[in-house]
């Protein structure tokens, strides 16, 4: 296939960006859109000039590494696929292909395609998790959980902490990511002692890291290669108003 | 070079309760005062870093990643062992000893083994605990499955994820800290150097990886928790930043690295699909409990599968292993494979693979069940070749996947330079020369969560505290040394990139030191390893400054290790006159075709000293005892 390549260029956080443009053949089917940027960097180099940087590392789809807005579309146009994982068989010889990063406030980009995604570790710190010490607990099995029950928590469990949902969202909103998490612990009897207080400082980590609000869109679902569901937003949602209201 | 493996004494079972109520403690008010670097946060890295920091000690947490969370952990999928018997099915602490030891094809450290075996249990309580969600049985209790080389059910699982799953769990048990202010984390930030003062490991020099700045880091003890080597081979399921660096360099300050050349390589991938190829993709060994492995009986046949009938198929595990079956241990299963697709039988474009196949799993279960338990991975097999396997089988081939050897480490997880540590798959200790499918998760959390808070403060309870500074001769020299070894890189300013030396390393370290070595072999690749090494360092080319964000800086300084690190490998694999677990030399092989060991020579933990670039390390033995189990051949007939 031949193909033409729109991408963002940026040097560091410091400089301003541009799109700029290569032309690419004998691109096979069989690769993933990573390996055809893996050879476009290889013919960089040759050249003389500075690859593309942009951040990969598992390639299986599970580290969350990986990420790029690609003809608008995070990940790219393949449904419940992440960029790793999205094969040149998905595009057409000659199409034209526009790259760029994540764009949001709280997602700086630091090079090219590479962003800095350390709010949602920040986001995770004040909350995402449940208040044990190692050693000392109940045997596995001392508490049953339903199997709906459990299967309702992996689903949730399930993020990669990409960033797509915010890359999606008009207001760049992290809602699905935070109540991804706060729906995978809040659902579980483990993480009950402390849900209301988790709602509270997770959201507004969320809030001061500079992500913006949620005004329904649900591009965030459409675009999130898990498929996390929008309902766990709604759940956050209700928890949180539990939460302004109970004497805690 | 001293190697004490320190085991206690006594009789096995009671060696670990015994070193615990006898090690030396420190205090909790001292524990502040004592300050630890963790490098690496996988589940071993993530583990100890969340657990040291609950007890009270100053920990400081470096990652090449930008989170934690994106270790390379996080990608593992079947599952985790624990001996927890829930199923009722003749489980026991010993039995996974036994069944770990025996995998290890006897080349792992009785003692180690079984304290894992031991703590087994203790992990899948504190992951759920956490939150962890593995699958559940519809009564509300914990499932299980089975991996290769057991006859039980011992393997937690959650979905197709279970890596990521733990993960999530020790990362956000580290996060707390961080967000407690009890650990600092060190994000993108990659180590480069161990700094050794008076002989005791107390820091490391590190880089920025998005600034470029090198920072020194002083501590009272240094973990290394840094993963795997698998990637030397360029291909195989590690992640694309899997590396040995972190190792390597710590072996060229005075660290043993053990059994260099015991690698895995895992029988169930997806085969290369061409020259642009980046990685290979794992397909779960959990795919075995329902797939069933075949290829054709006859040399070249070219027919689809589905017109292939019954009784010209062969089903060669199940013929050549009826107890094991589809389940036999990787090293075996891989070795079976590459021996139907030399013989002409292999399936697919080039010949080189095998069929899973899932025809009769669907009949005798329907394809929801299938789905439920595989569906992930069956998307992710489609995704990549564009087939569905619901329809025709999968088509698989063996692949680098997990390295048995590392570091060298005594009963306390401590190398022999006193103050470093390692743990996980980065050190030697608990898989002998193959590590059985859903032990690696194990060990991982075993040595981080319930084994290093118990011996680390044996160690700063029996040394005085140094109370180094960065200031430190010591520090100078090694930041100088990183500056100049990167400045070097910067200015060969050569003509070939970075990742074509990476290929070509790992198309020798396949061809000669993979799944079939030979004496000769070797020797080529001794031979050719230094000259591509020479190459690199007179035509290597690499864009940019050291200043920045520096993907292919910090690739080439990786590649750079591997180049000499490969020749270690080439040197154990040729010392070692035997075949054993993942190690087959083809000279030392059964009538039919199995792994001939000789325990009269070799049984022992090769432990190799650095001895410069290029010279050929100096060989120390740890004699390995079996008391408990006793050697034998090691058959799944
Ligand atoms: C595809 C796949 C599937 C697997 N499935 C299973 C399974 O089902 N069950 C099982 O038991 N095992 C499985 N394994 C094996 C298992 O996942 C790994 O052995 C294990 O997770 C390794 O954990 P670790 O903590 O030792 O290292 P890693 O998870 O590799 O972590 C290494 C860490 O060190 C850091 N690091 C490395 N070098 C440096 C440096 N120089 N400076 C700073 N930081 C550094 C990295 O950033 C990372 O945080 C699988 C492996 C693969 C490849
Ligand atoms: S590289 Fe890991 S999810 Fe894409």
């Amino acid at each position: 296939m031949k193909l033409k390549l729109h991408i963002w260029r940026q040097k560091n956080a410091a400089t301003s960006g541009k799109m700029t443009s290569y032309e690419m053949d004998n691109v096979s089917p069989d690769m993933s859109f990573l390996e055809m940027l893996d050879v476009l960097n290889e013919k960089i180099i040759e050249r003389g000039e500075e690859p593309v940087a942009f951040e990969h590392d598992c390639r299986e789809g599970i580290c969350g590494s990986c990420g790029m807005m690609i003809n608008g579309m995070a990940h790219g146009p393949e449904k419940l696929t992440t960029t790793c994982q999205l094969h040149m068989r998905k595009f057409n010889d000659g199409d034209e292909i526009t790259i760029e990063p994540w764009r949001a406030e709280a997602f700086p980009v630091i090079k090219d395609l590479v962003v800095d995604r350390s709010s949602f570790d920040r986001i995770i710190a004040s909350g995402g998790y449940v208040n044990v010490n190692t050693g000392g607990v109940p045997d596995a099995n001392a508490i049953p959980i339903g199997k709906k029950v459990a299967d309702y928590a992996f689903n949730a469990a399930a993020c990669i902490g990409c960033g797509a949902c915010v890359a999606a969202c008009p207001n760049a909103s992290a809602m699905l990511f935070t109540s991804a998490k706060i729906s995978h612990l809040g659902s579980l009897p483990q993480g009950q002692v402390e849900r209301m207080d988790r709602v509270i400082n997770m959201v507004s980590t969320m809030d001061n890291e500079g992500f913006g609000g949620c005004t329904n869109h649900l591009e965030c679902e459409a675009a999130c290669p898990k498929g996390i569901s929008a309902e766990y937003i709604a759940q956050m949602n209700r928890d949180m108003m539990k939460a302004t209201f109970t004497v805690r | 070079m001293q190697l004490n493996a320190n085991i206690p004494d006594g009789p096995i079972a009671g060696k670990w309760d015994d070193h615990k109520a006898h090690v030396k403690l420190v205090n909790p008010a001292n524990k502040r005062k004592f300050k630890v670097l963790v490098v690496g946060t996988g589940l071993a890295g993530a583990s100890a870093a969340a657990t040291l920091a609950e007890l009270g000690y100053d920990v400081h947490v470096l990652t090449f990643h930008d989170s934690p969370r994106r270790a390379h952990s996080i990608a593992a999928q079947g599952g985790i062992n624990a001996a927890k018997n829930y199923q009722n099915d003749g489980d026991s602490i010993y039995r996974l000893f036994y069944d770990t030891v025996k995998g290890g094809d006897f080349r792992a450290r009785e003692a180690n083994v079984y304290r894992l075996a031991q703590v087994s249990v203790n992990i899948i309580d504190q992951c759920v605990a956490q939150g962890v969600p593995f699958a559940r049985e519809y009564g509300g209790l914990l499932d299980n499955r089975s991996f290769g080389g057991a006859q039980v059910s011992r393997t937690f699982y959650a979905a197709g994820q279970t890596g990521q799953q733990l993960l999530i769990g020790a990362y956000q048990a580290l996060m707390r800290m961080v967000g407690a202010g009890k650990a600092k984390l060190w994000a993108r930030e990659e180590m480069l150097d161990l700094v050794l003062v008076d002989g005791h490991a107390k820091g490391v020099i590190s880089r920025n990886l998005v600034t470029g700045a090198i920072t020194r880091h002083a501590a009272d003890a240094v973990l290394l928790c840094t993963g795997g080597y698998g990637n030397v081979f360029f291909l195989s399921t590690n992640a694309k930043n899997s590396n040995v660096t972190a190792t390597y360099r710590a072996y060229k300050k005075g660290a043993a690295f053990g059994n260099p050349c015991y690698t895995q390589i895992h029988p169930t991938c997806i085969p290369v699909s061409g020259d642009h190829q980046s990685k290979l993709t794992l397909m779960s060994e959990s795919l075995r409990n329902d797939g069933r492995i075949w290829v054709p009986k006859t040399k070249g046949d070219t027919r689809k599968p589905s017109e292939i009938p019954e009784n010209e198929r062969d089903y060669y595990l199940e013929r050549k292993y009826p107890s094991f079956g589809n389940l036999s241990p990787r090293d075996i299963a891989s070795r079976a494979a590459k021996q139907v697709c030399d013989e002409g039988r292999g399936v697919g474009p080039g010949g080189l693979g095998v069929y899973l196949d899932f025809a009769d799993a669907i009949k005798r279960l329907g394809a929801n069940v299938v789905k439920q338990r595989y569906g992930n991975l069956f998307e992710m097999y489609e995704r990549i070749t564009g087939e569905n396997p619901y329809e025709v089988p999968m088509r698989i081939y063996p692949a680098v996947h997990y390295t048995m050897g590392g570091l060298w480490v005594d009963y306390n997880l401590m190398s022999n330079i006193p103050g470093l540590h390692v743990l996980g798959e980065a050190n030697f200790s608990d898989h002998g020369a193959n590590r059985l499918g859903a032990s690696a998760l194990m060990q991982g959390l075993a040595d981080g969560y319930f084994v290093i808070p118990y011996t680390l403060g044996h160690y700063f309870a029996s040394f005085p505290k140094m109370n180094i500074t960065t200031d430190h001769p010591e520090f100078v020299k090694a930041e100088e040394e990183v500056k100049g070894k990167l400045n070097r890189l910067l200015n060969i300013k050569g003509k070939r990139s970075v990742l074509s030396f990476h290929r070509e390393l790992g198309k020798i370290m396949w061809d000669y030191c993979g799944m079939a070595r030979t004496k000769e072999g070797l020797e080529k690749a001794l031979e050719l390893i230094p000259k591509l090494r020479e190459e690199f360092w007179q035509n290597v080319t690499i864009p940019g400054s050291g200043e920045e964000l520096n993907q292919n800086l910090e690739h080439a300084g990786r590649v750079a290790d591997f180049l000499e690190f490969a020749e270690l490998m080439c040197y154990d694999a040729h010392h070692r006159n035997e075949s054993c677990g993942g190690h087959f030399r083809e000279e030392y092989q059964t009538e039919d075709g199995e792994a001939l060991r000789n325990d009269e020579e070799y049984s022992y933990v090769a432990a190799w000293e650095y001895t410069g670039v290029g010279n050929k390390p100096i060989l120390h033995k740890e004699n390995l005892e079996f008391n408990e189990v006793k050697l034998a051949v090691r058959s799944y007939k």
